[in-house]
């Protein structure tokens, strides 16, 4: 694929570079909807915005971005409220409101645009694209839109990042400092709104979601840090946007918003799986190599316990005697191990400790003990 | 009339405080004062509404009637001169954040809009994490904290707010002995800075070692004024009914 | 006039209303209704892939994939959840998109001649119902009376055989496994009811429908109701109603059948958020009203009863003290005193107020309680 086309060729560029800002702005907001545990709000409010966006172009009668983009937040913002109320006024819980905020907004929606393009056959186009997404429809203009309301959402975020980041974590503690962390609420809230529908015709209703939640959740695998995560998971929608994008471009009928959420469920399972520290794959590995150490540990306290018996820390013991002392599984092969490691030699009378093994096996008999008044306070205190 | 006493010393006045959650009474026209420079310990059953009396003189949670002041005013006109401990449950500590993060975020109140937090927030809060035996543990994601360490980076955040008043929600509950040692030397430095700090405890054993002022609560305030006058096993028994002989015995040891 | 099509699409809607509406009752109770939402979207997955192997957009095998697909969707959704790694609404927002998108892809790419059509994997297209026949028993009905037919009727006897198991599984998870029903196997059970229902409502209503079919009137039912048979019978006439209601909608107004009906299952839900007895926005804020009052009246009783006989009963026990000292509006204080001496429990004497022996005793009780 010729790679210069994203310079040259107007829907390449356009499509690119409108979804490396939606990947931007999505994975930024993506950090803070995952802390917040607010991973399906973005998909009841892609969901909630379509009839905005109808009665936006009923009204006005234009398909420019920033009208229907208007309509959009105000009936995307009337579904959080209508949540809102149904959760803090009623036993419904969360679940069930989002699904029912879900689904008659959008059948609402949907009877609405069926009305209007039976009304009218001429203007509707571009409409439905707010569907599926048509990635490919994005044009000069719908780029700059999007990259201006990105900013917008950009700047505040950083204008009130140490606030955003107190409210993610301590909600509470926020409110005594005398934040007002009703509208800080309001504003966060207002901001993913936001972004769910700037990305509405880029990837759809249905895939919209997916852009609020992977990067998050990417991203907090590979730092402890809130202000990395951030960065991190802006990168990873980033590199989700334009990665999906170019593959798209340059495969026939390759759609661009499935190919994007692809892209960045991609990048969760590997960070999933193969992230240092909270990775499974580097967990399962943490947890063998303690296993194991555990199990040279048994070994070698034992055979010095027993050579200590002899007056002897060098004195052999025999596998057998090992074994029934252990009572384990895999003392040859652990043995075998040690003997690698120089802890250990076989001689003709059995196992032994060499001189290293002796210093290993002090170290550990040492280290249990203190573990062990350890475990024993924190368990008395607990 | 209340206008006639002068509150602008008295660090918290609770007058006829009555808070309800669901229009169910949780405290019931509670009046108490706590005298400056003291420690109170906030004692009473579960569901006594202990709580809720911080909460809501924080102004966390609204009051049915009543209200509180600190030092003669409104808690919001105040607020700088109060820090706030809650109960370590409170927050997810999976958060991708370290000790000494969670010990800044106590000096954005003093910061205000926009600022960030600079290198001189960053050695308070390196000094307020030294005073509770957390300095080696500043880099430390939160997570990967015992729960004694936890409530302890809690107590530095408020102690860098450099308040005149501290208010913790159970700081004792589950900490390990190198905690609760830690927690005592920071109350009595507190006292002893003249500064005023109001606990909600939960063992009654060590109320008379830990505290000088007591506040017996059980949704009314039973009793309050200092340990040795207040904390009686009358005023126990009023405060925690008919459960109270069991625990009595654990008071008088 | 209506014509026979017209109730052979009625007859099909109030069925696929009446199946969904069973499985989301246990949905709406066990709090994973969203699973609905995750499950109406990979059935879409479940049929593409089984297409693959079929080759035939009519095989009844299909329905078998599709359901598969659903409870892949949970397998994978518990799989997540299970590294510790993440919330449910975050394990669920990454599986069924990555699902969804796939199926997309392969239509896009490999069956572009064939029709699956995108939109109508949302809306469905319940006017083509009748078109679509076939001849069972000796009748002559549409295909989707026969298969939402079916559906229904294994809704029902699934319901009935496990209801006891179902009722403790929802209500008290811990207690159903120690008497030995596996709560997992209840849960896969009923997720994979939900993919079943899922699969054959989504061929004539689409994915929205069933969404709100399965959640509203369960939810509306929720509000109405504390008995569970009650709220299966109520959430099963809600969703047959929406459906009939959806349709006369949107024959009146010419608009989309399906998303007539969704609104409408909205316009019950929010009926029943507003007026529902007990539990509703009114009753509510009636409930409310009487209780501040009475509440405020016992606030004024335990007030003048702690300063009764005290030194300073004579100033804190005035109309103008309250005022000051509950915080109150001189008005509310006021009309409080009103009705406390209205009910007999004050009496007023030059300014201060004074309980009454039955005031005295309605504070008492009031702080012991």
């Amino acid at each position: 694929m010729d790679l210069t086309l994203i310079f040259t060729d107007y829907t390449i560029r356009n499509v690119t570079l409108g979804a490396l800002v939606l990947g931007i702005v999505s994975g930024t907001l993506s950090a803070f909807a995952v802390l917040r545990k607010q991973s399906l709000l973005g998909d009841a409010m892609s969901h909630a915005a379509l009839p905005g966006i109808v009665i936006a172009f009923l009204l006005t009668g234009q398909r420019s971005l920033p009208v229907l983009l208007f309509g959009a937040m105000i009936a995307g913002w009337l579904g959080t409220l209508f949540m809102l109320l149904v959760t803090s006024q009623t036993r419904i819980k969360q679940d069930a409101a989002q699904g029912v905020v879900l689904a008659v907004f959008f059948g609402f929606g949907m009877a609405l645009l069926s009305w209007v393009l039976r009304q009218n056959n001429a203007q509707h186009a571009g409409l439905d694209s707010f569907l599926f997404g048509k990635a490919a429809a994005t044009v000069a203009s719908d780029v700059r839109v999007m990259a201006i309301i990105g900013l917008i959402v950009l700047a505040l975020v950083a204008l009130f990042w140490k606030e955003f980041k107190l409210i993610s974590f301590d909600h509470g503690y926020a409110t005594t400092l005398g934040l007002p962390v009703g509208r800080l609420d309001v504003l966060l809230t207002t901001l993913i709104v936001v972004v769910v529908v700037v990305g509405l015709q880029m990837v759809g209703v249905v895939l919209m979601s997916a852009m609020l939640v992977a990067p998050g959740v990417a991203a907090r695998q590979w730092t402890n840090r809130f202000g990395l995560m951030v960065v991190l998971s802006a990168g990873f929608g980033a590199l989700a946007g334009v990665g999906g994008a170019l593959i798209s471009s340059f495969e026939a009928r390759l759609p661009t918003g499935p190919v994007i959420v692809l892209f960045v469920s991609a990048i969760v399972a590997v960070s999933l799986l193969f992230a240092p520290q909270r990775g499974i794959v580097w967990e399962a590995v943490q947890r063998y190599r303690s296993a194991r150490r555990l199990r040279e540990a048994a070994v070698l306290e034992m055979l010095y316990g027993m050579a200590i018996q002899h007056g002897d820390p060098l004195h052999p013991h025999s596998l057998a005697s090992l074994r029934a002392g252990l009572s384990r599984e895999g003392v040859r092969y652990t043995l075998d191990h040690l003997e690698a490691n120089g802890m250990v030699k076989q001689t003709e009378n059995g196992w032994a400790l060499t001189p290293e093994g002796v210093a290993k096996a002090r170290q550990f008999l040492r280290a249990s003990e203190g573990e062990q008044a350890h475990r024993y306070s924190a368990e008395v205190l607990s | 009339m209340i206008k006639d006493k002068d509150l602008t010393q008295t660090p918290i006045a609770v007058e006829d405080l009555t808070v309800a959650y669901r229009d169910e009474p949780v405290l019931w026209d509670v009046d108490v004062t706590v005298p400056e420079g003291t420690l109170m310990a906030i004692v009473g059953p579960n569901g006594a509404g202990k709580s809720t009396l911080i909460k809501t003189i924080l102004g966390l949670m609204k009051p049915s009637a009543g209200r509180v002041l600190v030092y003669g005013k409104p808690y919001p006109q105040q607020r700088h001169l109060v820090a706030y401990v809650p109960q370590r449950g409170s927050v997810d500590w999976d958060f991708p954040t370290n000790a000494l993060d969670v010990v800044i975020m106590g000096r954005y109140g003093h910061l205000g809009w926009i600022r960030r937090p600079g290198s001189s927030d960053r050695a308070l809060a390196l000094e307020s994490l030294r005073k509770v035996g957390m300095e080696a543990f500043a880099e430390r994601q939160i997570s990967q904290l015992s729960g004694g360490q936890q409530q302890r980076v809690f107590l530095a955040r408020a102690l860098v707010q450099n308040a005149q008043i501290y208010l913790m929600d159970e700081p004792f509950q589950g900490v390990d002995a190198t905690t609760e040692k830690a927690i005592i030397d920071v109350l009595r430095t507190l006292k002893s800075e003249g500064r005023t700090v109001v606990v909600v405890h939960h063992d009654l054993e060590t109320v008379p070692e830990y505290f000088d002022h007591v506040l017996l609560l059980n949704v009314r305030a039973i009793a309050s004024g200092e340990v040795s006058t207040t904390f009686t096993p009358e005023n126990l028994r009023l405060a925690y009914g008919g459960r109270m002989d069991l625990l009595l015995d654990g008071a008088r040891r | 006039m209506i014509n026979q099509a017209q109730i052979e699409i009625m007859l099909v809607a109030s069925l696929v209303a009446a199946a969904c509406a069973l499985p989301g009752v246990f949905l709406v109770l066990r709090r994973v209704a969203l699973m609905s939402d995750a499950i109406s979207h990979t059935v879409l997955f479940g049929i593409v892939i089984g297409f693959l192997f079929v080759r035939d957009i009519h095989s009844p095998w299909l329905i078998l994939f599709a359901a598969a697909a659903g409870v892949l969707t949970v397998s994978l959704t518990e799989l997540l959840l299970r590294t510790r790694r993440m919330g449910e609404d975050a394990a669920i927002g990454l599986v069924f998109p990555a699902l969804f998108s796939i199926a997309v892809i392969i239509i896009t790419r490999d069956f572009s001649s064939i029709h699956i059509d995108t939109d109508a994997v949302l809306l469905g297209e319940l006017a083509f119902a009748p078109f679509n026949r076939a001849v069972f028993l000796g009748a002559n009905l549409p295909k989707g009376v026969w298969i939402m037919g079916a559906i229904l009727l294994i809704n029902l006897v699934l319901l009935i055989l496990f209801y006891k198991e179902l009722k403790l599984a929802t209500f008290d998870s811990a207690l159903a496994a120690a008497l030995g029903f596996s709560p997992a196997l209840i849960h896969y059970g009923l997720m994979a009811s939900v993919s079943v229902t899922a699969v054959g409502a989504f061929d004539h209503v689409g994915s929205i429908l069933v969404i709100a079919l399965m959640i509203a009137p369960s939810a509306a039912a929720y509000l109405l109701t504390d008995r569970l048979s009650r709220m299966l019978v109520i959430s099963v006439v809600i969703a047959v109603a929406s459906a009939i209601g959806g349709y006369y909608a949107a024959r009146l107004l010419n608009v989309n059948i399906s998303g007539a009906m969704a609104s409408i299952t909205g316009v019950f839900f929010v009926a029943a958020l507003i007026f529902a007895p007990e539990r509703g926005l009114l009753a509510r804020a009636i409930q409310r009203r009487r209780r501040s009052l009475r509440f405020a009246e016992e606030m004024l009783l335990v007030h003048l009863n702690r300063h009764e006989n005290t030194a300073d009963a004579a100033t804190e026990n005035t109309l103008h003290h309250l005022v000051d000292e509950l915080n109150w509006t001189p008005t509310f204080a006021q009309s409080t005193v009103q009705r406390a001496s209205q009910h007999g429990f004050l009496q007023r004497q030059n300014g201060s107020l004074n309980l009454t022996d039955s005031g005295r005793q309605v504070a008492q009780r009031a702080l012991s309680r």
